[in-house]
């Protein structure tokens, strides 16, 4: 397994770039650590599989390096790269036995028929294989095919790094589960360097220990899921991530204040700022609605409860700006108007869209909410 | 005046899609077809657009039978799942096409395209052909076409499930407003149940081509009257534990006896099938009175801002619903707590006995 090295790496389609919005992949610069687990999330056309297909080989990038362990393989073509790929459709050989399409990757490598037997039968108990080694790839399930596409992939346990993408989109959903649970558990026990990519957030956040989010060939954050919830880097991961987003509202701010219009709203932030385009963001969960004036709370109109069974999200009006507030089954809600109060523990501040870090979250000093 | 399915039957060869279906729609409410995949959802829909013809009963609207009468000739509008706009019209031409056919005046349908084209917040794009547009812009469009005409009734069939997580959000969040202030009767196929609560209104829920309950949607999800009902409207779905209430107490599989309380105390001794929403199992103990089960990870899946922790103990397979982001080993061990005053109870043959104290006061 290796550490992959992104070195200035940048990708446009075009032939000659010239503003940030001519690039598919715009400039990055990462060290994605050996045996990590990383997915890439994004909306479509984000640049995942872009990225993706540069790691792979199969693009060329149009600026940049790619490393392996600290070898350059920028202009080395996907089969000698060591890797392995599951694509979104299954890849096998219909007229082989599922053993032989699982040995393939190691015969092709004249590793010795005894250790072959052994790695298969492995992989094969890991994926519940066992039972249909020796029948035909061609006669089974389109799920039991992806099996072996990912068992494929998996054999090889000399592979710089394994690349998914979207490897789970044909399978059906109640098999989804398993597979997310072997995949877990194989990355568990061989700690293998393992490339994800998919649309779904679900899918992105179980799997990975890294999560990649792209916006506009941009990588803005990565991180584990809970840096992704508590303390979004830039205020796309905050809206992106969680159901319903992080709510913003523009403001100024001056020694521990943020001012929302006339409101003033006690942030965790004395750093004296002169920035620009500066936004108060705070998550659904984390707004406490009052029926009553508590100190630090300001009026907000509710406009609107949505029920949710075992929540409730509240639309409210606060200084001609929407929020969403979600609030736990089982509490009353105000009606008509609610006192709101903004948890400063909880309030990430945001200029040009970026986090400003003095605001962010620090585990050493405080504990989180349960 | 109202729309009426009337004892429809729906027989395709030898397979029965729609099985002795009655429901009454009225105008000016919102109503949902809940089910999973194949559980009639599209058929019954088709059936009441005019698109096919019910094998036995009939379809109402205002008291004048319909059955037969061709889709052309009735006053309906429906939405897919795929995007279907009109390739090589522009986003205005699209929208206004309803109009244009019905031959309506040129100034008329300009004051109507802007209006429903402001209201999906697609009037920048009126000049836009389709392959230029997003797929979420697509789907607004073809919304939008079928708001243009005011039809009587209104089809919708799963016209979110083709978008992105985070435009389906949106847009759901706007459907609710968009059919507030319509006289239409609106009919909505979803297999989602979140959906359906955050939608509203009436939901009719599907099995197997028969309907097993309809009612306002909150009434449903409080009062699922079959474990089949409670199945298909939670999601994740309700976790299930056999058990048994003799001598006021209650056992729940094979953990110690607790007295009964609140709406436990009404249930005659037997057997019962208990029912536990996914939110309402907790990783702590929260009281005294919490039943405790020893239980095995079996994964724990992360949605952006709650886990879904999978759990397994001999033969049952539980879901517990977190708030917030908790990190589980795959395997490892852990302590679940039920809370008895929100379980739900069903009998030996999965028909609702009770549900919790804060929703139980009317069980019809």
């Amino acid at each position: 397994m290796a550490r992959i090295d992104l070195k200035n790496l940048a990708h446009s389609y075009l032939p000659n770039p010239a503003t940030a919005a001519d690039y598919a992949l715009r400039k990055t610069d990462h060290i994605w650590e050996d045996g990590s687990a990383y997915a890439l999330l994004g909306p479509s056309g984000c640049g995942k599989t872009t990225l993706l297909n540069i790691i792979s080989g199969l693009l060329k990038p149009s600026e940049g390096q790619v490393l392996f362990d600290g070898k350059d393989v920028t202009a080395i073509p996907p089969q000698e790269r060591n890797i392995a790929q599951v694509f979104q459709f299954p890849v096998i050989y219909d007229t082989m036995s599922v053993f032989d399409n699982l040995a393939f990757p190691l015969r092709n490598r004249k590793i010795p028929e005894t250790d072959i037997r052994k790695r298969v039968e492995e992989i094969a108990e890991m994926l519940e294989l066992q039972d249909v080694l020796q029948k035909r790839a061609a006669n089974l399930s389109a799920d039991a095919k992806q099996k072996i596409s990912l068992g494929r992939g998996l054999v090889r346990s000399d592979v710089a790094a394994i690349l998914f993408d979207e490897p789970l989109t044909v399978i059906d959903p109640h098999l989804k589960l398993l597979l997310r649970r072997k995949l877990k558990q194989i990355h568990s026990r061989f700690k293998l360097t393992m490339v994800y990519v998919t649309h779904d957030q679900l899918e992105a956040l179980t799997f990975a220990e890294k999560v990649v989010v792209m916006n506009e060939g941009e990588v803005l954050q990565i991180g584990t899921p809970q840096d992704l919830f508590e303390n979004p880097q830039h205020t796309f991961v905050g809206y992106f991530i969680g159901s319903p987003g992080m709510n913003f509202l523009p403001c100024t701010l001056q020694k521990g204040i943020a001012h929302v219009g006339e409101l003033q709203i006690r942030v965790n932030d004395a750093t004296e700022h002169q920035l620009g385009n500066c936004e108060l963001g705070i998550r659904p969960e984390f707004l406490k609605l009052h029926d009553k004036p508590q100190p630090e709370t300001h009026k907000v109109t509710i406009k609107e409860i949505e029920d949710l069974g075992n929540c409730k999200i509240v639309r409210a009006q606060l200084a001609g700006h929407s929020l969403k507030i979600k609030v736990p089954e089982g509490e009353e809600i105000p009606i008509e108007y609610g006192y709101l109060g903004f948890p400063p523990e909880w309030i990430r501040l945001y200029s040009d869209g970026r986090l400003i870090e003095s605001s962010s979250y620090n585990p050493a000093q405080q504990e989180p909410e349960k | 005046m109202a729309m009426v399915i009337e004892n429809v039957t729906k027989l395709v060869g030898k397979e029965c899609h729609i099985q002795d279906i009655s429901l009454q729609f009225e105008p000016g409410t919102f109503n949902i077809l809940l089910g999973r995949t194949l559980s009639g959802k599209t058929s019954l829909m088709r059936l009441m657009a005019g698109l096919d013809r019910p094998t036995k009963g009939r379809v109402l609207m205002n008291g004048k039978d319909l059955t037969g009468i061709s889709v052309r000739k009735r006053d309906v509008a429906m939405v897919y799942q795929q995007f279907i706009n009109y390739p090589s019209m522009n986003v205005y031409k699209n929208i206004a096409s309803p109009l244009r056919l019905a031959k309506v005046a040129a100034n008329e349908i300009d004051r109507k395209v802007h209006e429903v084209a402001e209201m999906l917040h697609i009037e920048n794009l009126l000049d836009r052909l389709p392959a230029e547009l997003s797929g979420g812009q697509q789907q607004r469009t073809a919304i939008a076409r079928a708001l243009i005409k005011d039809s009587e009734l209104l089809l919708l069939d799963e016209p979110l499930v083709n978008l992105d997580y985070k435009l389906r959000e949106d847009l759901r969040t706007e459907m609710r407003e968009i059919f507030k202030r319509r006289q239409s009767i609106v009919i909505y196929a979803t297999t989602e149940p979140l959906e359906a609560l955050t939608l509203g209104g009436n939901t009719a829920v599907l099995y197997e081509g028969q309907l097993e309950q309809f009612g306002p949607t909150v009434d449903v999800y409080q009062n699922p009257q079959t474990t089949r009902i409670a199945q298909a409207f939670s999601d994740p779905a309700m976790n299930f534990v056999n058990g048994n209430i003799e001598e006021n107490q209650l056992q729940l599989g094979n953990t110690p006896k607790v007295p009964l309380q609140k709406h436990l105390c009404n249930l005659a001794p037997d057997n019962y099938q208990f029912g536990m929403r996914p939110s309402h199992l907790q990783l702590e103990r929260k009281t005294a009175a919490d039943i405790e089960f020893q239980m095995n990870v079996n994964l724990a899946e992360i949605s952006g801002s709650e886990t879904f922790v999978h759990l397994d103990r001999q033969e049952s397979t539980w879901i517990v619903q977190q708030q917030g982001i908790h990190n589980y080993q795959i395997d490892e061990q852990v302590k679940v707590y039920v809370d008895p005053t929100q379980l739900y109870i069903f009998d030996l043959d999965g028909h609702l006995v009770g549900s919790p104290e804060n929703v139980v006061e009317e069980l019809t």
